[in-house]
């Protein structure tokens, strides 16, 4: 999520492939860097829920998408 | 008759009026100007900014659901409750507007508990302005509830009800969502 912007893609690839799973990590670590919380959407029947990640090892397995945005501060 | 005279009259009647009328009209003009709606400041969205809310509602609709997205629409609003209680029903909820305090609610009783004052700008682009639009932020919020509550109400200030909801709309607003649920069938949306 963007300011002014929406979602925009940062990256994708499948995990189980060495090279792609390389290039998640580190666009992972860079959202981090940058302040950024990851949220992964999740789905059981009848109930959408998310999960708050602070690591890629966290990203649970068959997650289609994790969505980064900026830290809630005290408003 | 003098026109002279007629003149006079005249102008005693125009005086006469004045005096029994005037406050009356006055008064008239007067309340005229205290119901209205009082001063307001809008602007149009340009057309990157509803982009941005176009995508931000596609993103919403795919993490909670088109009946979310649907409430969002039709509310102003989503929700979410915390986890059931002994009677398998939630103690309390959350109404999450944009760009407003998240205001959470005994979900027995509709009474008002708290307003969250939260925010998520992004510090690390000035140039995009550090807002979200509305229903990122929303989402956001969201996300955060569903996914670190904890840590989401450590973030916020928490303050008495009132403080920049209305307190009355709130109040409206928790019947709106029962009536949404009830209706629509709506609560599988955003638990």
């Amino acid at each position: 999520m963007k300011p002014g912007l929406g979602d925009q893609l940062l990256a994708e690839g499948d995990p189980d492939v060495a090279e792609d799973e390389q290039r998640l990590i580190e666009t992972f670590r860079r959202q981090l860097d940058m302040g950024m919380w990851a949220a992964v959407p999740t789905r059981a029947p009848g109930r959408r829920e998310a999960v708050l990640v602070r690591s890629f090892s966290e990203v649970p397995a068959g997650s289609e998408r994790v969505i980064f945005f900026p830290p809630a501060t005290g408003g | 008759m003098s026109s002279g005279l007629i003149v006079v009259v005249v102008i005693v009647l125009l005086i006469l009026c004045a005096v029994a009328f005037g406050p009356f009209i006055l008064a008239s003009i007067r309340g005229r100007g205290s119901r209205s709606a009082g001063l307001r400041f809008g602007r149009r969205l340009s057309a990157a900014e509803l982009e941005a809310e176009r995508r931000a509602e596609d993103l919403m609709a795919s993490v909670v659901g088109a009946e979310g997205l649907e409430q969002y629409r039709a509310l102003g609003f989503l929700h979410a409750f915390g986890d059931p209680e002994g009677d398998g029903n939630p103690g309390y909820g959350y109404l999450i507007y944009p760009h407003r305090p998240i205001v959470s609610f005994d979900a027995r009783s509709g009474r008002l508990l708290n307003e969250l004052c939260v925010s998520f700008p992004d510090r690390s682009d000035a140039a995009a302005g550090g807002r979200l639009p509305d229903a990122d932020d929303v989402l956001a919020k969201w996300m955060a509830i569903r996914g670190d509550e904890l840590t989401l109400l450590a973030s916020a200030n928490i303050h008495a009800p009132g403080r920049q909801v209305d307190p009355d709309q709130a109040r409206r607003d928790v019947v709106r969502l029962g009536e949404w649920s009830t209706s629509s069938d709506g609560a599988a949306t955003a638990q």
